[in-house]
């Protein structure tokens, strides 16, 4: 039989949840105050009741947002995550090149966001970016402004140049933690390199992948600056992600009543999404003992 | 009642979200428990499964709203009904 656990020490985490309170928790409960209410500004607010949350489940607009939320959110986290093991398991394990490697990786993450997205929208651009003109050049027919592809295609690539390297690093971290003593029983058992990956490698990165794709997922679901600053949610809605919708919503039309709502069933999917992770990962890490 | 635009059903809504988090405080001080595993497969205290009803909740919440479009406060008992289960085997 389990031991009985002893959640008191929590209680020495409430001076952070206060501070949490201020920043997270409050401005939350104004949103909520805000979905069932409707303003025309000037701090006067009308009950709407649940009205807000109807229009926005029926509304086209959001589960269209959505769906390519999920797109981008689902490929990235498909090439970035096999890209940034493959990219730990070639690096150089020790001396110069080791260290070299790791600042060359870390720079793309040390870049702002809104850098990261003018970098991309410059470089693009058919006039005078590198890529655009090249590509031009070549005769493929390139433009982010106009075609959805080129626009998916730019943020997607984008995306993987800015955060490949922070799954490449936790794997690397994961790689360094094992033991050289695994690495000599594989030799005497004559594995070949795919079971040396498949049975010790991965296995012993599992925990510190579950928390890249986690960071990754949470990170490009809530994605903003970058595809706001390259294509403004263009070609027509093509690149609207659900964050950009929302602020059309929220500062560009004003509608704080629906946006509020909207960003609440956000928050909620976040929340679920968030917890399956949670607890995929600790029930792995719990097995592995 | 004009800061923060409070408006009485908001209130009191999390007043009881408040009351059940400051009484499953106390239940866990004064009652300690052993985490167990259910249906679900991992392992669960209390207070997972009071996070895991409130979530739910407010989906099964949403989804009313979305599919039967009225008569909200009956999706109200279909929580409970969830809330009891969640409670029994999660």
């Amino acid at each position: 039989m389990n031991k009985t656990v002893n959640q008191k020490a929590w209680f020495l985490v409430l001076p952070v949840l206060i501070l949490v309170a201020f920043s997270a928790v409050i401005p939350l409960m104004t949103v909520v105050n805000y979905s069932v209410q409707d303003t025309f500004g000037q701090n006067q607010f009308f009950w709407a009741g649940l009205e807000w949350f109807e229009e926005m489940l029926d509304s086209d607009r959001m589960w269209a947002a959505l769906g390519r939320q999920l797109m981008f959110s689902g490929i990235i986290l498909a090439i970035e995550v096999p890209l940034g093991i493959f990219v730990a398991l070639n690096m150089p394990k020790s001396g110069f090149w080791s260290s070299f490697c790791l600042v060359l990786m870390s720079l793309p993450l040390l870049i702002p966001w809104n850098v990261v997205g003018t970098i991309w929208q410059i470089f693009g651009r058919v006039d005078i970016g590198l890529l655009g003109y090249t590509l031009d050049a070549l005769g493929i027919s390139y433009n982010y402004t106009q075609d959805t592809f080129a626009a998916w295609a730019t943020i997607v690539v984008m995306d993987v140049w800015h955060w490949t390297s922070l799954v490449a690093l936790l794997a690397f971290a994961g790689l360094k933690s094992i033991p050289d003593a695994y690495y000599q029983a594989a030799k005497i058992d004559q594995a070949n390199r795919w079971a040396v990956f498949r049975f010790i490698e991965l296995p012993k990165m599992a925990g510190v992948l579950m928390i890249a794709i986690l960071l990754r997922f949470m990170d490009s679901f809530m994605i903003y600056t970058e595809p706001f600053v390259v294509t403004g949610g263009g070609p027509g809605n093509a690149t609207t992600l659900l964050s950009i919708d929302l602020v059309k919503m929220a500062l560009g039309q004003f509608d704080l009543g629906p946006a509020a709502a909207f960003s609440l069933m956000y928050f909620l999917v976040i929340l679920l999404i968030s917890f399956v992770f949670y607890t995929v990962m600790t029930t792995i890490d719990a097995k592995e003992g | 009642m004009d800061w923060m635009a409070w408006t009485w059903p908001t209130a009191i809504f999390f007043i009881c979200i408040a009351c059940t988090l400051i009484t499953f405080t106390f239940l866990a001080i004064k009652f300690p428990e052993t985490p167990r595993r259910g249906v679900l497969g991992m392992e669960t205290t209390r207070g997972d499964r009071l996070f895991i009803t409130l979530l739910g909740s407010a989906f099964i919440n949403l989804v009313w709203l979305g599919i039967v479009g009225a008569n909200q406060p009956f999706a109200l008992i279909v929580c409970l009904v969830y809330a009891a289960a969640v409670f029994r085997w999660v």
